[in-house]
């Protein structure tokens, strides 16, 4: 079976138009989390990570579009736009495109937004961005919950295993909407400070706005520095409930068990863990769990929810991305946020940016539905 | 490699209707979604409180996938739904709690309805399904990419079978098209066959 490889990257953020500024920011422990009021969205103030919309404006310009594109769109151009120019890869018919995402275009639905309702249709959007590249393939747009991004790296690798195609361009994320906030907001999910992954004192998640994309390719040749190979993925339901994790942790530990088992590896062949971290009192402790139940509670762990907050479809391919940085500086980021351990169960959290030889990484997601999905990286250039 | 995979049995529901492998196994005269589904459940012999709660599609997708998994034994079954309209249905829903501030009432119970693999999960606790789980949406029903994405769970997933296929909601109009791919099985697991049979 051809070997896979994650390469060319970008990630649209409130940190800049590259996956480089958001690294050297996190590098300097800086957060993009900021206090936000905006009544149309929320009437209380709230932390979130928003791109800014002028510069995104004149990125967007910069590319000569030829018809109109709602925000979302204009953010997954912006990303995959880099991230295909880098590449210079021809788009031909063995080139796929993914585009991961919860609720895509929800925004058109608003009253006075000034897309048609129609625009919320998720093939529309596949449709916008298809087109603006030139993609020889229907977009596969995959909306999977908050596994979305993690699981659409999962897809592409299969379908390329199945020969479906050769290279696949994954894009992933979502707005900060109305929609989505007083959504969490009724479930009194929100934290009203930046949030704090597995800490003692979280009290919830912050949603955050990116747009991040990648090539996944069984080509070797043209990596990246910070390429790496796929090894194993898995991903499993819980079988428990629709909207609270499993309390024992259940389908994160098959995920985890079974991305091992496929990747030959064993709990000590992880260098460290991307995890989930939402900063949500439930599913912090069930990763706790989780992790216990698979002996990987020493294993150093962060979440980079602290940096970005919550980006929704995004979040798996975007803490993935900044997890292939973070191999190859060789360079354990801290999970922002945390000061004293929160769970019932022992965790490894990254307290110090640590210099350390490290190979192999572990990504973790969960989400509504019960879904989970686990992926191990490794660097190709070790 | 493809063709070594099979189609155990295919359910529709469409037009007050309930088809399983072609057959005619529910019918009435009730043309608005709600009332059929209710109907369905008591013929069919559903008995499943949790169904009540669920939002249109999630019944439809629940409905379906039950009158295929009745009888299944295999637990490590893989869930491959698509549809085009995603979760609008219940998003229009959400959309109208919160569009006037004097009139604001967001509710976690259709909030969490709001992503269309919850419809997935659903099912998975119905049947005790600890599997692979990928919801997609397309402009229309996509046999292909579907196809390579279950063969590719077959093959090298670790999963036995894979229950697949189309279940859109969208403005009181519904359309599912489920099946099951199997080693064995009754029909060719084929881009062709599942236009056919869709």
């Amino acid at each position: 079976m051809d070997k896979v490889y994650l390469s060319h990257n970008n990630i649209v953020s409130a940190y800049g138009f590259d996956s480089i500024s958001a690294v050297a920011q996190i590098t300097n422990e800086v957060s993009s989390l900021r206090r936000t009021e905006d009544t149309t969205i929320l009437p209380q103030p709230f932390f979130s990570s928003r791109i800014q919309k002028e510069s995104l404006e004149a990125k967007y310009s910069s590319l000569n579009p030829q018809e109109k594109h709602t925000r979302l769109e204009k953010m997954f151009v912006v990303s995959l736009s880099d991230t295909i120019s880098s590449s210079n890869m021809k788009l031909t018919k063995r080139v796929g495109l993914i585009i991961s995402t919860t609720k895509g275009n929800i925004d058109a639905l608003e009253k006075n937004n000034q897309f048609s309702d129609e625009r919320a249709y998720l093939g529309i959007l596949g449709e916008k961005i298809q087109n603006f590249f030139g993609f020889k393939n229907e977009a596969i747009v995959l909306s999977n919950a908050c596994v979305s991004g993690a699981l659409a790296v999962a897809i592409a690798k299969r379908y390329i295993n199945q020969g479906r195609f050769d290279h696949v361009f994954i894009v992933g994320g979502d707005l900060v909407t109305q929609f989505i906030l007083s959504g969490f907001n009724a479930f009194q999910a929100l934290s009203d400070e930046p949030c704090r992954p597995y800490c003692k004192s979280r009290s919830g998640i912050n949603i955050g706005e990116v747009a991040t994309s990648v090539l996944v390719t069984k080509d070797k040749t043209g990596l990246v520095n910070e390429a790496v190979v796929v090894l194993g993925e898995a991903s499993c339901n819980d079988a428990n409930h629709i909207s609270g994790p499993s309390r024992t942790g259940e389908g994160l530990f098959r995920s985890v068990e079974r991305a091992l088992k496929k990747a030959r590896s064993n709990p000590d062949d992880i260098d460290f863990i991307s995890a989930h971290g939402t900063a949500t009192m439930f599913n912090d402790e069930m990763e706790a769990i989780a992790f216990n139940r698979l002996g990987l509670q020493e294993t150093p762990l962060n979440s980079l929810k602290g940096y970005f907050g919550h980006t929704l479809g995004a979040s798996g391919l975007l803490e993935t991305i900044i997890g292939m940085h973070s191999l190859n500086q060789n360079t354990l980021f801290v999970s922002k946020g945390f000061q004293e351990l929160g769970v019932s169960q022992p965790l490894n959290i990254i307290e110090q940016n640590t210099k350390k030889e490290i190979k192999t990484f572990l990504k973790t997601a969960s989400g509504f539905g019960g879904c989970n999905t686990a992926v191990i990286f490794q660097k190709v250039k070790l | 490699m493809d063709k070594s995979f099979q189609i155990e049995r295919f359910c529709h529901i469409r037009d007050n209707r309930i088809l399983l492998n072609g057959e005619t196994i529910f019918e009435t005269d009730q043309t608005d979604f709600s009332s059929f589904i209710k109907a369905a459940y008591k013929t069919l012999d559903v008995d499943y409180s949790k169904f009540f709660k669920m939002d249109n599609l999630s019944k439809l997708a629940f409905m379906s996938a039950d009158i295929l998994l009745k009888n299944e034994t295999e637990k490590n079954v893989a869930l491959v739904l698509s549809n085009k309209a995603s979760s609008l249905d219940t998003d229009r829903k959400h959309q109208k709690s919160i569009a006037d501030s004097t009139n604001f009432y967001p509710s976690p119970s259709v909030f969490v309805y709001t992503l269309p693999n919850i419809c997935l999960g659903e099912i998975s606790i119905k049947h005790g399904l600890y599997s692979e789980n990928a919801f997609f949406v397309f402009d229309k029903f996509n046999p292909s990419a579907l196809l390579d994405y279950t063969n590719s769970l077959l093959h090298i997933g670790g999963t036995e079978k894979v229950l697949c296929g189309w279940v859109d909601f969208d403005n009181g109009k519904y359309d599912a098209f489920l099946y099951v791919v199997a080693k064995k099985g009754t029909f060719a697991h084929t881009t062709k066959e599942l236009i056919r049979l869709y």
